[in-house]
């Protein structure tokens, strides 16, 4: 699709700052995601993560620097900014699914007013989404009748169905009980597993073990280390690292 | 004696068991029942001794035609009938189609139409005919509705046309012959509340609608005509508005043009006052839609207009149904002043009915009978309305 573009590098970030007001929350983020790469961004709150992977979609916008996502660069121009949703997917730690709608309508409607993908095979691709994890039973259910781990499940369903070629994670456990955070964990990391780029902010250090190509630590608006997870947990080299896995880790 | 055990203890449940358990449980319960009755038969014996013995209703029975469409001309009054059955059918139709949603205003109308067609049938009218064929209409567009494929874009389509349609029908036109222009002076009675309740707030709501999404726009041209066009509308009386529209509008057009009907000129101070209030009211809806919402829109790749009527006005609506509903109840009993601008709705009919010298003296009658009309509406349109809710509400939340 964009053959100009070095295609190993599907995300690219230089200098990148932002600020909420006078607050400098981003204070100049550099960092290059490759083609099926999956990254773990962890840190304290209010350090600026979340902030900065909903700037991969220009959910925030960003004041300074370049963001270049599948060979678009992030401005204003609102026609480059649907193009990279399009191929970007996101899910949230709130769902945010469209509570009007049923699991399946919240699934083929990108698809079918985006895409404008014919009605039968948008439903035919939502119902192969909805195997895939999990769920085909719950598909003419109301979002408000499901549990949380089956809305976030519906939630990862509803991105996937647009095909993108990025799917972003942001705390996509946070807001769930500790039984159904297994769930969503084993299928995300099945989709890790299928070869698909992964921007993911979680604090599930189990998921960034078993699935992370590259683990990056945020504080206070920078990255302050970056490493594959065997080197970020067993040598990290930045105290502030150690001291916040210690606290992570600890029970 | 085993079978008669498993029934379940009859006076335990039903309205008999109700009195016994709330009213005569103790003896002072029994006292206070007996001094509550003893009261309000005190404050109810001069009414009800007064609608059994002098009341004249009389009056009632012989201006019906009046009440009901003014001075609507005699000879085209199939008119009025016609959209009737057509609203029969489309009650009907949205029943079978969308069940839940529509019965509560199904069963309103078909309560309707019995009542009348008895009352009719009681005082020997011939119109319970009438009734007799809408409510028939009405079920037989129940039962179609319920096998019709593409049942609701049919269904909303129709409702859609329904509207100028009756007012083609009503109005008439030159060009066909069967349907003879009405001049709009002579529409009248509960005819004219309706067609300007209607009117009011169907115009009223898409334009409502586009005012909330402007005052939010990001356009400051946008936002402050939106602010300022509902701050104007909502900072004056209603009456205002209607003198405006119908005493100043003809000034404003050019000379060329000639000012439409009175009747049309109240419709647009309808439209133009009733926008501003379901503005507010959709606005309302719109600040209470969650900015995930916005954002689960927007990361999927939807546009900015896909987002607004995909995914925020459906929620942002059915969060405010019971304020839109609200403005439309408000809007029907405040039509009642366009008597002051010389129509002849519900309320001026009764005031003509007793300047006839036969019927002198007769202001409880007729006023009590206009009363019991807007509420009897009311009332079908508030059950209509939360059995709506009800419906829409279940298992989305």
């Amino acid at each position: 699709m964009n053959e100009t573009n070095n295609s190993q590098e599907i995300i690219i970030c230089r200098d990148v700052h932002k600020w909420f007001d006078q607050f400098h929350v981003l204070k100049g983020i550099s960092l290059t995601v490759q083609k099926g790469e999956v990254v773990v961004i962890f840190g304290p709150s209010g350090s600026g993560k979340s902030t900065f992977i909903r700037c991969l979609n220009r959910l925030e916008e960003h004041q300074k620097g370049q963001i270049i996502v599948d060979g678009i660069e992030l401005g204003n121009d609102i026609r480059n900014v649907e193009k990279i949703r399009q191929e970007v997917g996101m899910v949230f730690q709130q769902f945010n699914l469209f509570p009007h709608l049923t699991v399946i309508q919240n699934i083929t409607l990108a698809p079918s007013w985006v895409r404008r993908t014919p009605k039968e095979q948008s439903r035919e691709q939502a119902m192969q989404l909805l195997r895939r994890v999990g769920i085909p039973e719950q598909a003419d259910k109301y979002p408000a009748q499901l549990s949380g781990g089956q809305q976030q499940r519906v939630a990862i369903a509803r991105a996937l169905a647009m095909q993108p070629r990025i799917m972003l994670f942001d705390e996509p456990t946070s807001a769930l009980d500790p039984e159904m955070i297994k769930e969503v964990l084993d299928v995300m990391i099945e989709l890790a597993k299928t070869g698909m780029t992964i921007v993911a902010v979680t604090h599930e250090m189990g998921f960034a073990r078993s699935v992370a190509n590259r683990m990056i630590f945020f504080d206070k608006g920078e990255i302050v280390e970056q490493g594959t997870p065997h080197q970020i947990f067993n040598e990290p080299q930045n105290d502030r690292t150690k001291l916040f896995l210690s606290q992570i880790l600890r029970h | 004696m085993a079978v008669v055990e498993v029934k379940p203890p009859i006076l335990s449940i039903g309205p008999l068991a109700w009195v016994r358990k709330n009213l005569f449980s103790t003896w002072y319960n029994i006292a206070l029942t007996l001094f509550a009755a003893w009261l309000l038969y005190i404050l109810l014996k001069p009414a009800i001794e007064w609608a059994t013995t002098e009341a004249r209703w009389g009056v009632i029975e012989a201006n019906l035609t009046l009440f009901m469409i003014g001075l609507y001309p005699r000879d085209q009054i199939g008119r009025v009938w016609l959209t009737i059955f057509i609203l029969a059918a489309l009650i009907g139709l949205s029943w079978g189609v969308w069940k839940h949603a529509a019965r509560g205003f199904a069963l309103m109308a078909i309560g309707a139409g019995v009542a009348f067609t008895l009352i009719a049938l009681y005082f020997g009218w011939s119109v319970w005919r009438e009734w007799l064929i809408a409510e028939a209409i009405l079920l037989i567009f129940y039962v179609i509705g319920l096998y019709l494929p593409r049942g609701a874009l049919i269904t909303a389509s129709a409702w859609f046309l329904y509207f100028p349609f009756i007012f083609l029908l009503i109005a008439g036109t030159k060009y066909i012959a069967t349907l003879p222009p009405v001049d709009s002076g002579l529409w009248g009675g509960l005819l004219l509340t309706l067609l300007l309740t209607i009117v009011g707030n169907f115009g009223a709501l898409p334009l409502g609608i586009l005012l909330a999404l402007g005052r939010r726009s990001r356009l400051p041209i946008i936002r402050y005509f939106s602010i300022g066009y509902i701050e104007l509308i909502r900072g004056v009386p209603l009456i205002t508005i209607l003198y405006m529209a119908s005493i100043l509008l003809p000034y404003f057009l050019p000379i060329d043009i000639p000012p439409p009907e009175r009747v049309i000129r109240a419709m647009v101070g309808f439209v133009i006052f009733e926008a501003a209030y379901q503005a507010e009211n959709v606005r309302g809806g719109l600040q209470s839609i969650d900015r995930g919402q916005y954002e689960a829109a927007n990361a999927l790749g939807l546009n900015g207009a896909q987002t607004t009527i995909l995914i925020i006005l459906p929620q942002a609506l059915r969060a405010v149904i019971p304020a839109l509903f609200n403005s439309f109840i408000s809007l029907f009993k405040d039509t009642s002043l366009v008597a002051l601008i010389g129509l002849f709705e519900v309320v001026r009919v009764a005031r003509s009915i007793l300047a006839q010298p036969e019927w002198l003296g007769t202001h409880r009658e007729v006023f009590l009978f206009a009363f019991i009309i807007f509420w009897t509406f009311n009332l079908a349109f508030t059950y209509g309305s939360s059995r709506l809710e009800e419906a829409l509400g279940v298992g989305k939340r």
